[in-house]
């Protein structure tokens, strides 16, 4: 349907990575747990004030906040 | 003859269930990821051999990007295991192979436990054990730590492999990659560069992955292969920006990550339901962390742990109470009068059992909070908290260090101060450490307990939970006020594994209470019965100058000069009787004649002990503190008690105790301590409320000072921490005790 951020992804939307720009640590912290181009994920849901954002990847749950998840482009069904 | 055997894997794997499980040791269990920060050993004996077993903080890769991360990798690098049993989340296999193939690069001899085999099977996945361990090239045993399962093959299969060469294992990391890393490691052989630490080919990735650790070790090896090498980096970051518009580090993971697909995808694993179904985990989580729902559940959690923690302890403690009232009857009767009597009672029983008796209070509390850490619980409440933490320029995972340190109330700063190694940022760090010692730590409730239980018994509950609101609220404005002004910096990111849901064992939440506990009664056995008998010394000596006892003795004689003899008899026989108990009765048959000069008599022993206190080395320095304390409201008994506090914070209670029971007439009574203070002068709702501000806020005792200064890296912060908390303690007991004031009349 189109690239967006990962932070503008509704709850329970789909979608595939298309691209991770994020460098140092938060970058490879991301890369260290899963999230690299290619890779599925749906967006499991949000803390109650809206950030960070729990998200479905490989099979288990990460938590992300918003400014982290600008760094990540998805995808979206 | 024992091999040494390092237990890695990811967090939440289920690898200290497995290290307890192997070696019988009693750990932690958590389910928080990061919670196994030390490094833990035990002794593995069975039928397949003797086993050094250490284990590794969880982790979910090995740059030098954690301190968690660093500890396992120059763990390994240095010691040199026989072998890393890799603890494998088999529900959750591709991410935890990621560390497994970083483990496999390194070239150490690794064995597979491929645990959780339940919980795999119970989602529908179904693994071709003998095709991944021949496609990896490494044994692999399937487990189920929680049972114990696969243990007895899993040893058999370390016995049987730990002698033998590991393959490293290469992987393509892509043409350029590649030719870089070839070009990196001819030189890094060549100049035996760092080779005597890690194999060239190591090296040459870390330096690919700008790996700080590697880099900087890499430059006092020797300068100018390093220039070399950062050379080539320099050239291969510039192509792949230009091409590909990404980092060497990026396509590094790229290709681990395809490798380990490359590996899944020969049908080594298979989905036998919809991989995206919900689970049950997901279906909890859908209502635990909802927007509304999320955080009432959260305050009930809260409430309901406080409901538990007082309503079931009560009776515990009411036991323990009589117990040491029962020790110190006997102890009473049992020694002669004097300085060794005084000792007895009101420095070691007193003391010990007015801290003991709180384990009960204590004990509730922990189970309470081992069942939220073990279920997964406490890892929601930092994904809730994190947007509320961030605002005061901590992490969402300070919020453990806090919860440790007795956010919830009944922690411990000092394991709560090394919680915060598991922080990245040294600044949210040094901040959480600063501000975690405001907390409700477990040797803090006795003092709240006891004042609540004095003045505030109607509503016992609410008032905790105010006195945790307090803390919390303190806390954070004052971390705030810290990275605004001593601590500025940016924040670090909050990418945190959500665990699933699991259902604690009992096993495990039994250990984690009584290892929590018994670090409290082992503080309380030791330092502050140490403590107890210092203060009560402190308190004793020197004791009234001659011509005072003298007048007291005088005084006395005078009382009893005017008294006819048959009544002098009545208060002596009243006295041997005395002894063999049953004071009361007898009090109540005395003439009336009797008791007024039995009391006029206790009163001249009351005065004279009220000034030997006061004249001792503690009252001293209570009684000069006195002209300020005196408008947060306290007296020099509590100045005593406070400074007995830096010792450990129980110690308030306990000196207390010591301080009033010396100063009471009759020392036969044993009235609880919060019976004392109702009824004793100069103590009122204020007063104790005041009191309570100033134990949240003042300095923390002096082993978390240490840790501070340990952990820290500098006994700067440790100064600081102490200075600071007491002057912010104090000013806000004056404040609350003068408004008050003004409030009340």
């Amino acid at each position: 349907m189109g690239r967006i951020s990962l932070r503008q992804m509704q709850v329970d939307q789909t979608g595939t990575i298309i691209s991770v720009k994020g460098t140092g640590e938060l970058g490879r912290r991301i890369r260290d747990m899963g999230l690299i181009p290619g890779k599925k994920i749906k967006v499991q849901g949000r803390a109650p004030l809206h950030d960070p954002v729990s998200l479905r990847i490989m099979g288990f749950t990460l938590t992300l906040r918003n400014n982290e998840a600008d760094h990540i482009e998805v995808e979206v069904q | 003859m024992s091999t040494a055997i390092a237990l890695a894997g990811n967090p939440n794997s289920g690898k200290t269930t497995l290290f307890n499980e192997l070696t019988g040791a009693r750990q932690h269990v958590g389910n928080y990821p990061g919670v196994t920060v030390e490094k833990k050993q035990g002794t593995c004996v069975s039928d397949s051999g003797k086993f050094d077993i250490v284990d590794l903080p969880g982790t979910y890769s090995l740059t030098a990007y954690s301190l968690e991360e660093v500890v396992a990798r120059d763990f390994l690098v240095n010691e040199k295991p026989s072998m890393i049993v890799n603890i494998v989340d088999a529900s959750n296999l591709e991410r935890n192979l990621y560390l497994s193939v970083q483990f496999m690069e390194m070239g150490i001899p690794v064995t597979i436990a491929l645990n959780m085999m339940d919980v795999a099977k119970k989602r529908g996945i179904k693994i071709d054990i003998k095709k991944l361990s021949k496609l990896l090239n490494v044994p692999v045993v399937p487990t189920i730590a929680r049972s114990g399962e696969g243990k007895k093959e899993l040893l058999q299969t370390i016995a049987s492999n730990v002698n033998g060469k590991a393959e490293p294992l290469t992987i393509s990391y892509g043409r350029d990659i590649d030719t870089a890393l070839d070009e990196m490691e001819e030189i890094i052989q060549s100049s035996t560069f760092l080779t005597a630490r890690y194999r060239a080919r190591w090296t040459a990735i870390k330096y690919l992955e700008k790996d700080q650790q590697i880099v900087e070790s890499g430059k006092k090896e020797d300068m100018k292969v390093a220039l070399q090498l950062e050379g080539i980096v320099k050239k291969v970051t510039g192509h792949l920006l230009a091409t590909l518009d990404t980092h060497p580090e990026g396509i590094i993971a790229d290709h681990r990550y395809g490798f380990i697909n490359s590996v899944l995808k020969q049908n080594v694993i298979g989905y036998f339901q919809d991989k995206n179904r919900l689970q049950l985990s997901d279906k909890i989580d859908k209502a635990v962390t909802n927007r509304f729902l999320g955080p009432i559940i959260m305050v009930g959690i809260l409430m309901g742990l406080y409901k538990f923690t007082f309503t079931y302890s009560e009776i515990p403690v009411g036991w323990f109470e009589s117990f040491f009232g029962w020790i110190g009857g006997i102890a009473d009767n049992a020694l002669p009068e004097g300085h060794l009597k005084s000792l007895v009672i009101s420095g070691i029983i007193d003391g010990v059992g007015g801290v003991l008796g709180f384990v009960p209070l204590i004990m509730f509390m922990f189970l309470g909070i081992a069942f939220l850490e073990d279920s997964g619980y406490l890892a929601r409440m930092a994904f809730m908290l994190d947007r509320v933490f961030r605002m005061f320029g901590l992490h969402g995972s300070s919020v453990m260090a806090f919860i440790v340190s007795g956010g919830i109330a009944g922690g411990c700063a000092v394991p709560g101060v090394m919680a915060t190694r598991t922080l990245k940022s040294p600044k949210e760090r040094l901040t959480t450490l600063l501000t975690v010692p405001f907390m409700n730590c477990g040797a803090k409730l006795p003092v709240y307990a006891l004042l609540v239980a004095a003045f505030f018994s109607k509503n016992e509950a609410t008032v905790m939970l105010l006195i945790t609101l307090i803390s919390w609220v303190g806390a954070l404005l004052v971390a705030r006020l810290l990275r605004s002004t001593v601590i500025k910096g940016e924040s670090t990111p909050f990418v945190m594994e959500l665990p699933p849901y699991r259902m604690p064992t009992i096993k495990g939440i039994l250990i984690h209470t009584w290892e929590r506990t018994w670090q409290y009664i082992k503080k309380a056995g030791t330092v502050i019965l140490g403590i107890s008998i210092v203060l009560w010394a402190m308190m004793t000596f020197p004791g009234l100058p001659e011509t005072k006892t003298q007048e007291f003795e005088s005084l006395r004689l005078f009382i009893m000069s005017g008294v006819p003899a048959r009544v002098l008899s009545e208060i002596e026989t009243l006295e041997t009787e005395t002894i063999k108990g049953d004071n009361l009765k007898v009090t109540r048959k005395l003439s009336a004649k009797a008791m007024v000069v039995k009391k006029s008599l206790a009163q001249v022993d009351f005065d004279e002990a009220h000034a030997g206190l006061k004249n001792s080395i503690a009252g001293r320095i209570g009684s000069s503190l006195e002209g300020i304390t005196k408008f947060a409201g306290f007296d020099w008994r509590t100045n005593i008690a406070l400074v007995g506090g830096f010792a450990a914070k129980e110690i308030v209670v306990s000196t207390l105790g010591t301080a009033y029971s010396i100063g009471e007439v009759d020392p036969e009574e044993t009235t609880s301590l919060s019976d004392r203070l109702k009824v004793a002068e100069g103590w009122g709702p204020l007063t104790a409320f005041s009191l309570i501000i100033f134990t949240i806020f003042y300095a923390p005792c002096f082993v978390t000072v240490v840790c501070i200064a340990k952990e820290a890296g500098s006994w700067k912060w440790a100064a600081f921490s102490v200075v600071f908390n007491t002057v912010l303690a104090f000013g806000l007991s004056v404040l609350f005790y003068q408004v008050g004031s003004i409030v009340l009349t």
